[in-house]
């Protein structure tokens, strides 16, 4: 857990102890382990491996559906072995459950040792100074008495811990025991008490939020129930009836495409204008949703995630009569906008779809058909194949409002419109006109009540983090050897508990005893001076 | 200065940073060379001796003066020579940002040169604290590298930012990481080196019963496994900032800090490596030449995130810029 305890017993594991309590602490004492801990770590990061791999439900389920199609047997058995929900399957749950079971039964004895290091003083300096690594003996003419109190008080104003005293000592020397850097261990066990907060701050968010996703036409207006999201999932403790109540409408959708050079196309800005409410009945607002600075409603957040065109068109049938007037959502299918939609018009006698295609920048290829070649609407054009019979609305299945059932229909017509153009149907029974497009935007709203928990906690993680791995526990004494002639002969010396090859921890605790050693010698000098 | 102009002076620099590297990489193998050759001096004089060799092999021998200078000298030329890339380097990058108008952080290629420049200022810095000449050449190679395939592979013009990354988590976020790219490098190198080091002395030990060779002036393997746990001490934490950072961003633009994107899972499982790595320091039989493996290890992981998931992977992360 830490970096700078000793390597424990090289020893093999002895064998499990039968008996039901003596197995139990058998197995505790194995799972909190430093080299189970170990184990785990390496397991968590192999399990994590094939969810950056094979499509993921969470983030691309539409693709998951691909590629069980693509390999039906192997993607079946992945499948139910959790593979494309990786981070939702049992087994990659059993791996990190484990490895922080084993970190509290590691933090919760270390917490309690390092409370009582804190609370212990510095233990007596040992016998022989001189096996510790950088010690330095020098002569001065003060007494051991005034000497030791010169460094003890030094070592104190730069807060270290200090006792002295000859206790402990089969000599009987005099001596100044100090200790500094306790904050590592502290650091350490704030660190890891901070990513079970993390783990906890999820789990409230996964239990307590929500998220959905809505594409709302230019115009169009968006209330928070969960009927009105094309998509929407809570965790298992949201009351899906009493989401917090705001609404907002898209007033207007600005969007502009880079003309020149190799990003030709790459999106310069969008923008949704929006006019909000709190709630029904409180006052409205006029906000500007962007890519990376979301709305904040009632501490739900409004992303701007997509965007598109929403070509609108007039039915008549052969009276004249209107039966369709609207602005309908075109997906685009690639980069340039090339967009498809469908028109079902219930009211019209038979009733009648239209399958669009719809191009901002239309180019027509002999071989491929007609193609988008820009983002922005340069050219728009419209191919339309319009269906008269049955569009299976009343069957009570539901259906996408992206697709055209045509199987009882039958086609009347291909045709190719520019905005403003009408479309008389061959048959005489009425027309279409392709009155121009909106635009539409889609949002993301999402309620994430762990997340400034998470985030405290990372801050801690981070500050523990760096206390652990940046401070040096380490110690100094010093220590009056018995009196040759008029000088006393003092010795300083130190430890530092972390590797002891590192030339920088090293470095750290040599200036420490030269700093200390200045200072006993600085003070002698003043002394002398006095004299 | 016209766009154009700041365009051709931003590739000359990175043009000239490489070629004044090449003379560094140059610089930095000819004193290992000298290392070698007073290697074999000593292997030769030894021979010679009677029946002192069992002497030879315990007492380290000291350099001949001739010998000591050599190798000194071109590792200092060595160094002067990577001072001078880092500032035509660090030239180019900021020409670049001028030319663009923002930090240079847009694309894969700018990502490259910033990493390659980061990299050298680690390794620079370092050197202003401790001696770590002997790390030259395994650094300025993987530079020379990065730096080889941006100006190749990975060239695009300077274009404006895509929506998503107008944010001032950019720089905040790519900061960290790219520092982190440069400071997991130098690990990866100085435990690679410990990796060959000991191999090479051990199996030098069992054939002749000397432990010098090609990597004499080259510390020993317990130094080198110091300075890697120094290194990697230094980046874990920058590198978790540089994953809580992007989480934060993520918050603020896609709606969630964290959704297992292949770039987030990659980041999860490289900063999991190197916890790993920091815990195996204090396990018993994983010190040593283990953990060493879990740094390069974590190094690949870092590189996988960096290359596998911007070219490979259906990202939200993808940014390369490179059709």
């Amino acid at each position: 857990m830490s970096t700078d305890e000793e390597p424990t017993e090289q020893a093999p594991a002895p064998l499990p102890p039968l008996g039901g309590l003596g197995f139990a602490r058998w197995a505790w004492r194995q799972l909190t382990s430093m080299k189970t801990a170990l184990i785990l770590l390496f397991l968590l990061a192999i399990a994590s491996i094939p969810g950056s791999i094979l499509p993921q439900q969470g983030n691309d389920p539409l693709k998951v559906k691909e590629w069980i199609a693509g390999s039906p047997e192997v993607g079946r058995v992945l499948k139910s072995l959790g593979f494309f929900d990786v981070f939702a399957a049992p087994w990659f749950a059993a791996v990190y459950l484990l490895l922080f079971i084993s970190l509290i039964g590691c933090v919760i004895p270390r917490a309690r040792q390092h409370w009582r290091a804190m609370l212990a003083p510095p233990p007596a300096a040992p016998r022989n100074l001189d096996r510790l690594g950088g010690t330095v003996t020098l002569d001065v003419t003060a007494g051991p008495a005034e000497v030791l109190a010169d460094a003890a008080d030094y070592l104190r104003r730069h807060r270290w811990r200090v006792v002295s005293g000859p206790s402990g000592t089969a000599d009987g020397a005099q001596w100044v025991a100090a200790e500094k850097g306790y904050l590592r261990e502290t650091g350490n066990l704030v660190f890891h008490v901070a990513l079970l907060l993390i783990l906890a701050s999820v789990a409230v968010g996964g239990l307590f939020g929500w998220k959905g996703n809505v594409i709302v036409k230019e115009g169009g207006g968006f209330a928070n129930t969960v009927t009105q999201y094309d998509a929407w999932g809570g965790g298992r403790l949201v009351d899906p009836d009493s989401l917090t109540p705001f609404s907002f409408s898209l007033d207007s959708f600005e969007v502009d495409f880079e003309r020149e050079g190799s990003q030709r196309g790459a999106p310069k800005y969008f923008e949704a204008r929006v006019t909000y409410r709190d709630e029904p009945g409180s006052a409205e607002q006029r906000a500007v949703i962007e890519v990376n600075a979301p709305l904040e409603v009632d501490r739900a957040k409004v992303f701007l995630v997509g965007h598109g065109y929403a070509p609108s068109f007039v039915v008549k049938d052969s009276s004249g009569k209107v039966v369709f007037k609207d602005a309908v959502v075109f997906l685009p299918q690639d980069g340039n906008f090339t967009s498809t939609g469908v028109v079902k018009v219930p009211d019209a006698d038979p009733q009648l779809g239209l399958r669009g295609l719809f191009l901002p920048t239309a180019s027509v290829d002999k071989i491929r058909g007609g193609e988008s070649v820009f983002p922005a609407p340069d050219d728009p054009a419209m191919f339309l194949s319009a269906w008269t019979g049955d569009l299976g609305l009343d069957t009570g299945m539901p259906q996408s409002v992206y697709r055209l059932d045509s199987e009882s229909m039958t086609q009347i017509g291909l045709a190719t419109l520019r905005p403003g153009q009408v479309w008389d149907w061959p048959d005489g029974s009425g027309s279409v006109m392709f009155t121009g497009f909106d635009r539409w935007a889609s949002f993301q709203i999402a309620y994430d009540p762990g997340k400034e928990a998470a985030l405290i906690a990372s801050i801690l993680a981070i500050a523990g983090l760096m206390l652990s791995l940046f401070v040096r526990r380490r110690r100094i004494w010093v220590k009056v050897l018995a009196p040759s002639g008029a000088a006393t002969v003092v010795q300083v010396a130190g430890l530092t508990r972390s590797s002891s090859l590192d030339d920088i921890d090293l470095g750290a605790l040599t200036d420490d005893i030269d700093a200390l050693v200045r200072e006993i010698s600085r003070a002698e000098a003043t002394a002398k001076e006095h004299t | 200065m016209t766009t154009a102009a700041l365009a051709q002076a931003s590739n000359a620099a990175i043009y000239a940073a490489m070629i004044t590297l090449t003379f560094a990489m140059v610089a930095f193998a000819v004193s290992f060379a000298a290392g070698r050759r007073r290697a074999t001096a000593v292997a030769a004089s030894v021979g010679t001796g009677e029946g002192e060799g069992s002497v030879a092999v315990l007492t380290r021998p000291s350099d001949s003066p001739e010998q000591q200078e050599a190798g000194r000298r071109s590792a200092n030329i060595a160094m002067s020579l990577t001072w001078l890339s880092f500032v035509l380097l660090l030239a180019g990058v900021v020409m670049r940002g001028i030319w663009a108008g923002r930090v240079p952080w847009g694309n894969m290629y700018e990502f490259s040169i910033s990493a390659a420049l980061a990299t050298l200022a680690v390794f620079l810095f370092l050197s202003l604290r401790t001696d770590v000449r002997w790390l030259g050449l395994f650094i300025v190679i993987p530079v020379l590298l990065t730096l080889g395939m941006a100006v190749t592979v990975l060239y695009t013009e300077a274009a404006q930012l895509v929506p998503a990354l107008k944010s001032y988590w950019l720089v905040i976020h790519v900061s960290a990481a790219v520092i982190c790219s440069g400071a997991f490098t130098i690990a990866a190198a100085a435990a690679g080196l410990g990796l060959l080091k000991g191999g090479l002395e051990r199996r030098a030990l069992k054939r002749t019963g000397s432990s010098d060779g090609v990597l004499a002036r080259v510390p020993s393997v317990e130094r080198l496994e110091a300075f890697t746990n120094r290194v990697v001490a230094f980046s874990f934490p920058l590198w978790t900032f540089a994953v809580v950072a992007g989480a934060i961003w993520a918050e603020n633009a896609w709606g969630r800090y964290w959704g297992w994107d292949p770039k987030e899972t990659w980041a999860f499982i490289t900063w999991v490596i190197f916890a790993a790595y920091l815990h195996a320091r204090s396990t018993a039989g994983w010190r040593g030449s283990k953990a060493s493996w879990i740094v390069i290890i974590g190094w690949l992981a870092f590189l996988i995130n960096y290359f596998g998931v911007n070219f490979f992977v259906n990202s939200l992360h993808s940014y390369a810029g490179v059709s």
